[in-house]
């Protein structure tokens, strides 16, 4: 029993393997318990610090879950009118060419009231990085039927299921938007699990370190749960995206950069 | 010896904002202001001054760049004509809501729907008394000649920043498509980065060690200090009222009647007075040139002085209430205007007046 860590002994500086970046405030998460926008939000952070790139960064919030992102991240941040968060980013870019700006959006904002601001943003290939997580739902207003819900899904706005007859299908955006000449990196990764979570960390480093270049748009989708909308467990609503979310949405690279 | 040019009214406002020290334009075309863009295009802004010029899919895109682009502390405008501000509204109320600088061009065509591509002045109310949603006003500059198009430019930049408030300039078809000989003068070097970070503390440049971060929001889901947030705009309104009033008169000192026109209404109305001068009608012109904030005092303090007082305006009858509301039924307001892009004539709004007042 005697080798077993007190807590004093575990929290001993000496002993810290691992902490919250300094690039995410004390304010407590808005999140509900179990989705995935906590640690989505704690990668780029991480990552800004690990760059030094605080004083250069500036962030675009959108509107929906994430819409009080600026109250989690401490850089500079603005947070934009419903899907324009792209045009947003643009006009702070092309009047900052040498600052690191990105979005971080949901797909409704992004792939519903904000598609023509996606899709042109990444077609002039502004030299941004956009955050996408997809979780299928609209998570802030309650759970009703997003662009992404996939067929047959029960929303609140889609009780008897989405029926693509009369609802239309899944937008596949970030497929669209790789088709475009002016992206230069896009992928899709997760954050449901510890290896899944290192690859979209991996990705998130490269959306930034590509901005550097000035090649063009970095696009990183992560798909992601929304246990309270889908009314499940944290841990149920996460067999479920793998289970449903991924045959639609597939992990992996969709465009890689030539280097 | 100051340069003088012959220019479109559309071509001024685009040569005042780069010799106003201007970032960023972002916008879309449209009839009739597309001089605009074309004329920063021609000129290739980004070598002369370094200002950016970017043609946007959408005027709703436009304003959300004019937004970031202010929200960093940056000289940012667009322009458009009725329609397309109507599309701008959802941008400009996220402004008014975070307090961020900027200009506004609107030349104005006949409405409502897509109307017609003539001159009209049928947007007032969607400028003076805040065409978007939420309790906010903007400054309106009303230019009425190419000259002040071309000097709105650098005063519309100077009192958005003053402030933190958007500036509208309110044209119309007529004033953006005449040419008209023009002073201009020399340009206001942009400012460096460094300059702003120093000028403008709460604009998003990055976080640096000596300050915290800075954020532009609209949002506090606190009703409490929402209400506060939104009782501040109201000071500042009203701080603008008692400040930044502009006006001019021609030939008010003895009137007996008067003419309340803006714009291109009012280069109508000051012929109209020179004619019924001349037959002897002791008739004046008070043209605001700000219609927020509005020259109301003014107006009350002629209601003392005039038997009656005739607005004209390309519309139905926007403008006219504000003039009723200064005059506070002193003596009678009536309404005259033209609609759907037509311009009314000298003859025909003198005679309106004196068939109102004169001969009644």
């Amino acid at each position: 029993m005697n080798d077993i860590l007190t807590r004093e002994e575990i929290i001993a500086p000496e002993n810290i393997v691992y902490e919250r970046t300094c690039l995410l405030t004390d304010c407590a998460l808005s999140y509900c318990p179990g989705c995935g926008h906590g640690t989505a939000h704690r990668l780029i952070m991480e990552t800004i610090e690990e760059m030094n790139i605080q004083s250069e960064t500036i962030g675009v919030a959108p509107v929906g879950c994430s819409v009080l992102a600026y109250e989690f991240m401490d850089i500079d941040m603005q947070q934009a009118a419903h899907g324009r968060a792209p045009a947003v980013a643009t006009g702070i870019k092309r009047l900052y060419p040498n600052k690191f700006v990105f979005t971080y959006q949901g797909d409704g904002d992004l792939a519903a009231i904000g598609t023509g601001e996606t899709l042109h943003t990444c077609n002039r290939g502004e030299n941004i990085a956009i955050f996408f997580v997809n979780n299928g739902i609209y998570g802030m207003t309650g759970g009703q039927m997003a662009p992404t819900t996939l067929p047959g899904m029960k929303t609140a706005t889609s009780p008897f299921g989405r029926d693509t007859a009369s609802m239309g299908y899944p937008l596949k955006i970030t497929e669209l938007v790789a088709q475009l000449p002016g992206t230069f990196y896009v992928t899709r990764q997760s954050v449901h699990t510890p290896a899944n979570v290192r690859k979209t960390k991996k990705a998130i480093e490269k959306a930034f370190e590509y901005q550097k270049l000035n090649r063009g748009l970095c696009f990183v989708e992560i798909v992601s749960n929304c246990n309270s909308g889908w009314k499940m467990t944290p841990q149920e609503s996460n067999d479920w995206m793998e289970a449903n979310m991924f045959p639609t949405y597939p992990l992996g690279d969709i465009k890689l950069p030539k280097l | 010896m100051k340069e003088i040019r012959l220019m479109k009214g559309n071509e001024a406002i685009a040569e005042g904002v780069i010799r106003a020290g201007c970032d960023g334009y972002f916008g879309y075309p449209i009839t009739p202001q597309s001089e605009v863009l074309e004329y920063l295009m021609a000129t290739a802004t980004e070598q002369r001054t370094g200002m950016v010029t970017l043609q946007a899919e959408s005027e709703i895109a436009s304003i959300h760049m004019v937004y970031g682009g202010a929200a960093a502390g940056k000289r940012v405008m667009t322009s458009s004509s009725s329609p397309g501000i109507s599309l701008m509204q959802e941008g400009i109320s996220f402004m008014a809501g975070t307090e961020l600088p900027c200009l506004l061009l609107n030349v104005v065509r006949g409405g409502p729907g897509l109307g017609t591509i003539q001159p009209s002045q049928s947007d007032y109310f969607q400028s003076v008394k805040g065409g978007g949603h939420g309790d906010y006003k903007m400054i309106v500059l009303a230019p009425a000649s190419v000259q002040e198009m071309y000097d709105f430019a650098k005063l519309g930049f100077e009192l958005a920043f003053k402030h933190r408030i958007q500036v509208m300039v309110l044209s119309d078809g007529a004033i953006g498509q005449m040419m008209e000989k023009v002073e201009l003068d020399d340009a206001v070097p942009r400012w460096s980065d460094e300059e702003i970070v120093k000028l403008h503390p709460w604009a998003t440049t990055g976080k640096t060690p000596d300050r915290e971060r800075n954020i532009i929001t609209s949002l506090d889901l606190n009703p409490v200090k929402q209400e506060i947030i939104n009782q501040n705009l109201q000071k500042k309104f009203r701080h603008i009222e008692e400040t930044e009033v502009r006006f001019e008169e021609f030939m008010c000192d003895d009137a007996e009647y008067l003419f309340v026109a803006y714009g291109s209404s009012a280069r109508v109305c000051q012929k109209a007075v020179a004619i019924g001068r001349e037959k002897g009608i002791k008739v004046g012109l008070l043209r605001p040139i700000t219609l927020f904030p509005f020259p109301s005092k003014e107006l009350a303090r002629l209601a003392k002085q005039v038997k009656g007082m005739q607005a004209i305006e390309m519309s139905a009858g926007q403008m006219v209430e504000d003039v009723r509301l200064a005059v506070n039924g002193a003596v009678p307001v009536e309404h005259y205007g033209r609609l759907g892009g037509i311009i009314p004539a000298p003859d025909e709004v003198l005679h309106v007046l004196e068939q109102n007042f004169i001969h009644s």
